[in-house]
C-alpha cells in the first residue's frame, strides 16, 4: 500500500498526513509535487488541507486545475484511491471529481473545533471497518466548509448512498446545533460513484494519536489499508 | 541624487522626525548635507522603533545570559538550547499603531512580521500566541477593532499554517484609542542549522527574495515612533498589506535554500525594509554593502530610490549567498515561484553604497546608521498623582450586598470570561504538535521524535504596572513563570514586548524604567534570561497614554511531555489544595474594576524567593504524578480560579470549598496576589502530596473537594457563594462573546 501526499503551493497538512502514514501507520509514503503527473506506483493519493494558492480566487479553484489534479481521473480509472481533506475536498469539488461546492461558513468566520461525524455509509473502501451509525470525533479547521449541492445532485447522492459523513452530536443526532458551518443536511463528507474518491472537511490526520485528543481518524486509514490489501486490489506499479 | 528629489533642509529633517541635533550629527558624520535618500535612511534607522534610543540605557539591566542561551538580544529572534540537537527560537512584537488605523491588515502583518523573524533564523514556526488590549467593550469602535484584529490574525495564521496556542485579551478605557496587538512566535531549529543576519564574506552576492516592492508602508518605523493626533486614520497608506500565501512560499523556499548550505546570512525586510537590512547585516559582520536599486523587483512604476529603500512591503528577505553558489539558491526560489534577484554584494569598506541605474544616491557608513545611532538618557520623574492612588484602601469600600451577583459579574467581565470566540477562529492544531489547546494556563507543544514538550504563555497585568511599575514588572514575569509551572514546565527564556506612552514625558519614562527594574529582578531571581523583545513607545493619542503594558512571553520545557497538566478539575473526590501565601490585595484587582470601576490601591507585592519555591513545589508534585490539575490564581482571585477549574475543561465538575477569612470575604475570594497555585490531588496521592509539600517548605493547605453540580464557597464558616455550574458557566461563556457577537 503506497501513499502519496500532494503539495500545492500553500498546502500545510502535508507534513501531518505524511507523519501519520509514515510514523504512526508505518506505511510507505512520499510527497507528490503539484506539477507531477506520474502517479504510477501509488495506491492512494492524499490531497491535504491548507490554502492552495492562498485560496485567493475560490478555495481550491486554482489547485483544481493543476497538473497533478488533471492526472487524477486517469489514476482513479486505473483503480487508484483519492482522499481529499479540508482544502483537498474543496479542490476535488472544484475539479469536478466530486459534485457540489464548499462555500463560506454560515457564521462568516473561520472555525477550528472538534466535531462529531455520523457514519452514514460504511460500505466504501475508506469506511469499511466502521459500522453505519457509528460516531467519530474529528476536528475541523476551515473558513469555507459549508457544503452545498442542488436538489438534483442531493437526490443522486442519497440514491447512490454517496453521503459518507454528517456532522452530529456526541450522541449521534444530526442536528442544526451540531452543524459547525451550515453545510446542507449536515454533510461533512461524500464519495464518488465508485466510492474510491472521498472528500471530507474534517482532519483525520489530526485525530490519529491519543496525545492529540483521539484516534478516530486512523479508522479511515485502517479501513482503506484493510480493504485494498485484503481485496488484493493494490495497484501494481 | 535623482532630479525629482526635494532639497534636503533642516525643516525636511524635522518633518522626518529627526531633531535639529540629530540633523547636525548627520552632517558631521557625512561631512556634507545628506542626500534625500540618505535622510530617509537616517530617519528610519534612527527612529525609536529601530534604534531603541530612549530605551537602550534601561534595557541593559535585563539579564540576557545563561548556559542554554544560544542567541540573546540583537538578532531577529532569541534562541535557547532544548537538548537532543534542537533549539527553540522565540520573539514577540507589537503592531499597535497599524492595528488601530487598519485593524485587519495591521494585525495580519503583525503576524507576518513575527513569523519572518523566526524563520529567518532557520527555524520552522511551530506556534503563535497573541496578547491583545482594547478599550471599553461596550463601545462600537471597540467591537470593530476586535473583529478586525481577530480576523486579521486568523487569516494570516491560518493561511500560513501555524497553530495559535494561547494569548490574552484584556480591556481598559486607556486603550480606547490605542489598542495593543502583540504577537509572539516560537520555532524549532536544529542547533547546527541556525542562521544569522550577518553579511559575511567580502565579494559575496546579495540577493533580494520574495514579494515585489511597492509603495506600501513607507515610513512605518517612523509612524511607530510618534504619538497619534487627531486624524490618525489618514495614515492608513502607511499600513502594509499582507499576503500570507507568499509568506508560506517564502518560508518553504528559505528553509530549502538554507538546507543547500549556500546561504551565508539572511534577514527579514521588516521595519524600515531594505534600508534596515542593508545596513544592519553588514554592521553585524563588520563589512559594507553595495546595492543597485534598479534590480529590485517592483510592482509599481516610477519608484524613487528613497521609496525603494524605505518601503515596508511584506514577505521579503535579503540573503547573502556564498559566491559561486548563486544558481543553487535561484533554483529553489524558482521552484516556489518567487523572485530571487542579485541586487548587490558585500564589500569590505564598512559603507552602505546605494545606487540607481549606476548612479550613487547614498553613501553612508553602516555603523553610523546602526551602532552609532543616538542613545538618550532622558529624565524620569515619579508621577505626582501616584501617591494618592496608592494610598487608596479598597477595604474602605463596603462589602458587596450580594456576593453571588458580584461573583457572576466578575466571571462575566470580558477580561476574565472565556475567549473561545477568539481562539476558535484560529487554527490550533496544524503541525499536530499541540498537546494542550488554548483555554488552559499555557499552550503545550510536543517535539516529535523526543519525549519533550515546549510550554508557552504570554502574561502582563497592566493595572499592577500602572499602580506600582516595579512590582508590576516583577509580577508579570512571576505570573508567566507560574503559568508554565502549572503545566509542569521549567522556564527557559523570556521574550518581552514593552508597550508604553511617550518616553519624552518623564512620568512615562519613569514607569518604563521602574517596570524594567522589576522585570530584571524577577528574571534574575527566577533565573530566566531575556533573549529577545521589542519596545513600543508612543502608545498615546492626544495626550492620553495607555496603561504601561509590559507583556511577557515565556517559553519553558517539559522534559517528559507526559507530565503536562491542565487547569481543570478531573475527578470527583479529588482534594483541592492551595499552594502559596495568603497575601492578597483588592488594589488594582479585576473585582475593583468591575464593581467600583476603579483603578486604585496597590497590588500585593511579590516575594520572589517564595514565588520560586511555590513554582518548584508545583512542578515537583506534577513530576511525581500527585496532582490531576494545577491552576494559577490570578485575575479575579481564588474564586475565579476555582470557577475556571470547575468549568473550563471538557466536563464541568463542581467543588466545595472552605477557607479561613482574611478579614473580609471579598478580599478572601476576589483578592489577587502572586505565588498562589490551586491543585487537585487524587485521594491515593494525598499522603505523598502532604509530605512533598512539607519537604518543599512552602505554605499550603487543603481547601476543599472536587465533586457535585455546584461551586460552594464557605468563608470563615459561612457559605458566601453557592451557585450551580450552569450559572457559573453561563456567565463565563457569554461574558466576552456578548460584546463582540
Amino acid at each position: 500500500m503506497r501513499f502519496g501526499v500532494v503539495i500545492f503551493p500553500g498546502t500545510w497538512s502535508d507534513c501531518d498526513f505524511h507523519y501519520v502514514i509514515g510514523e504512526v501507520l508505518r506505511q510507505p509514503v512520499k510527497y507528490v509535487w503539484h506539477r507531477d503527473t506520474d502517479l504510477g506506483d501509488l495506491d492512494c493519493l492524499i490531497l491535504p488541507g491548507g490554502f492552495s494558492y492562498g485560496d485567493y480566487l475560490r478555495a481550491g479553484a486554482i489547485a483544481g486545475r493543476s497538473p497533478v489534479v488533471e492526472a487524477l481521473p486517469d489514476f482513479v480509472a486505473r483503480g487508484g484511491h483519492v482522499l481529499g481533506s479540508c482544502n483537498g475536498f474543496q479542490i476535488l469539488c472544484e475539479a469536478g471529481m466530486l459534485p457540489g461546492a464548499l462555500m463560506r461558513n454560515e457564521c462568516l468566520q473561520y472555525r477550528c473545533q472538534s466535531t462529531h461525524l455520523f457514519v452514514e455509509n460504511a460500505d466504501t473502501p475508506f469506511t469499511r471497518g466502521l459500522r453505519p451509525g457509528q460516531v467519530l470525533k474529528m476536528p475541523i479547521s476551515h473558513g469555507e466548509g459549508k457544503y452545498y449541492a442542488d436538489a438534483e445532485t442531493l437526490r443522486t447522492l442519497k440514491a447512490r448512498n454517496r453521503i459518507v459523513f454528517r456532522y452530529c452530536t456526541e450522541a449521534g443526532d444530526v442536528t442544526k446545533d451540531a452543524n459547525p458551518n451550515g453545510s446542507i443536511e449536515n454533510i461533512a463528507g461524500i464519495v464518488n460513484d465508485a466510492g474510491t474518491v472521498l472528500g471530507l472537511m474534517p482532519h483525520p490526520e489530526r485525530a490519529a494519536e491519543s496525545a492529540m485528543g483521539g484516534t478516530d481518524g486512523l479508522l479511515l486509514f485502517h479501513s482503506l489499508i484493510g480493504s485494498l490489501v485484503e481485496d488484493g486490489s493494490v495497484l501494481k506499479g | 541624487m535623482t532630479a525629482a528629489d526635494p532639497k534636503v533642509t533642516l525643516d525636511l529633517a524635522l518633518a522626518h522626525g529627526l531633531t535639529a541635533e540629530e540633523y547636525d550629527r548627520i552632517i558631521r558624520i557625512l561631512g556634507r548635507e545628506p542626500t534625500y535618500t540618505e535622510l530617509g535612511l537616517f530617519s528610519a534607522l534612527w527612529s525609536e522603533h529601530c534604534a531603541y534610543k530612549h530605551s537602550k540605557v534601561f534595557l541593559r539591566l535585563l539579564p540576557t545570559k545563561a548556559p542554554h542561551v544560544l542567541q540573546g538580544p540583537g538578532e531577529n529572534a532569541g534562541i535557547v538550547d532544548l537538548g537532543d540537537g534542537w533549539a527553540l527560537v522565540l520573539k514577540m512584537e507589537s503592531h499597535n499603531h497599524p492595528s488601530f488605523i487598519e485593524p485587519f491588515q495591521g494585525a495580519a502583518t503583525g503576524v507576518g512580521g513575527i513569523l519572518r523573524d523566526i524563520f529567518t533564523m532557520g527555524a520552522r514556526p511551530i506556534a503563535t500566541l497573541d496578547s491583545l488590549r482594547f478599550g471599553d467593550p461596550e463601545d462600537a469602535k471597540t467591537r470593530y477593532l476586535i473583529g478586525g484584529v481577530v480576523s486579521g490574525i486568523s487569516w494570516y495564521n491560518n493561511c500560513f499554517g501555524v497553530p495559535n496556542v494561547g494569548g490574552e485579551v484584556a480591556f481598559a478605557p486607556e486603550y480606547q484609542r490605542n489598542p495593543l496587538v502583540n504577537v509572539m512566535c516560537v520555532g524549532l531549529v536544529q542547533t547546527d542549522r541556525i542562521f544569522r543576519a550577518r553579511a559575511e564574506g567580502v565579494g559575496n552576492p546579495v540577493f533580494y527574495v520574495g514579494a515585489k516592492t511597492g509603495r506600501d508602508g513607507i515610513h512605518g518605523a517612523t509612524m511607530a515612533s510618534a504619538v497619534f493626533e487627531e486624524g490618525a486614520e489618514e495614515r492608513r497608506p502607511t499600513v502594509q498589506v499582507g499576503d500570507p500565501f507568499t509568506e508560506k512560499l517564502l518560508l518553504e523556499a528559505c528553509l530549502e535554500a538554507m538546507a543547500t548550505g549556500a546561504v551565508v546570512g539572511i534577514q527579514d525586510m521588516g521595519a524600515a525594509g531594505l534600508a534596515c537590512c542593508s545596513s544592519e547585516m553588514p554592521a553585524r559582520a563588520g563589512t559594507g554593502m553595495e546595492v543597485e536599486l534598479s534590480r529590485v523587483p517592483r510592482r509599481e512604476t516610477g519608484m524613487t530610490p528613497y521609496e525603494i529603500m524605505l518601503s515596508e512591503s511584506q514577505e521579503r528577505m535579503l540573503l547573502v549567498v556564498a559566491r559561486g553558489r548563486e544558481e543553487e539558491v535561484k533554483k529553489v526560489f524558482a521552484k516556489w515561484d518567487l523572485d530571487a534577484v542579485e541586487i548587490g554584494r558585500v564589500t569590505g569598506d564598512g559603507i552602505l553604497r546605494v545606487s540607481m541605474d549606476g548612479q550613487v544616491v547614498a553613501e553612508v557608513p553602516v555603523r553610523a546608521l546602526t551602532e552609532e545611532a543616538p542613545v538618550y538618557e532622558k529624565p524620569t520623574a515619579r508621577p505626582g498623582w501616584l501617591d494618592a492612588l496608592q494610598a487608596f484602601d479598597p477595604l474602605t469600600l463596603p462589602e458587596p450586598p450580594d456576593y453571588e451577583a458580584a461573583f457572576l459579574r466578575l466571571l462575566a467581565s470580558p477580561t476574565i470570561a472565556s475567549k473561545q470566540w477568539v481562539y476558535r477562529q484560529y487554527d490550533q492544531q496544524v503541525g499536530t504538535n499541540t498537546l494542550v489547546l488554548p483555554g488552559s494556563d499555557a499552550g503545550v507543544l510536543r517535539i516529535k521524535g523526543t519525549p519533550k514538550a515546549i510550554v508557552v504563555t504570554t502574561d502582563g497585568n497592566a493595572r499592577y504596572v500602572f499602580l506600582d511599575p516595579y512590582q508590576g514588572g516583577a509580577l508579570a514575569v512571576a505570573e508567566a513563570a507560574r503559568n508554565l509551572a502549572c503545566s509542569g514546565a521549567r522556564p527557559l527564556a523570556v521574550t518581552d514586548c514593552l508597550n508604553f506612552g511617550s518616553p519624552e514625558r518623564p512620568e512615562i519614562l519613569w514607569q518604563f524604567a521602574e517596570a524594567i527594574r522589576g522585570l530584571a529582578d524577577a528574571c534574575r531571581q527566577l533565573e530566566i534570561p531575556v533573549v529577545s523583545g521589542n519596545v513600543s513607545f508612543y502608545n498615546e493619542t492626544e495626550g492620553q497614554a495607555i496603561l504601561p503594558t509590559p507583556v511577557i512571553g515565556m517559553a519553558g520545557l517539559l522534559e517528559d511531555a507526559g507530565w503536562r497538566t491542565t487547569q481543570w478539575f478531573k475527578e470527583a473526590g479529588d482534594r483541592i489544595a492551595l499552594i502559596g501565601p495568603d497575601a492578597v490585595s483588592l488594589g488594582g484587582s479585576e473585582y475593583l474594576a468591575t464593581s467600583g470601576r476603579q483603578l486604585a490601591g496597590r497590588p500585593a507585592p511579590v516575594d520572589l524567593r517564595l514565588e520560586r519555591d511555590v513554582q518548584a513545589a508545583c512542578r515537583a508534585a506534577i513530576e511525581a504524578g500527585l496532582v490531576s490539575s494545577a491552576h494559577d490564581a490570578a485575575e479575579g482571585g481564588l474564586a475565579v480560579a476555582l470557577a475556571e477549574a470547575c468549568i473550563s475543561g471538557p466536563e464541568a465538575v463542581g467543588a466545595e470549598i472552605e477557607v479561613e477569612s482574611l478579614g473580609r470575604a471579598d478580599l478572601t475570594l476576589f483578592g489577587e496576589g502572586p505565588s498562589r497555585i490551586l491543585v487537585s490531588v487524587p485521594p491515593r496521592a494525598q499522603r505523598h502530596f502532604e509530605s512533598l509539600m512539607g519537604e518543599c517548605q512552602v505554605p499550603w493547605r487543603f481547601i476543599g473537594t472536587v465533586g457535585g453540580g455546584r461551586l460552594t464557597l464557605k468563608v470563615g464558616g459561612s457559605v458566601v457563594v453557592s451557585l450551580s455550574l450552569d450559572q457559573i458557566a453561563h456567565a463565563w461563556r457569554t461574558g466576552f462573546e456578548r460584546h463582540v457577537a
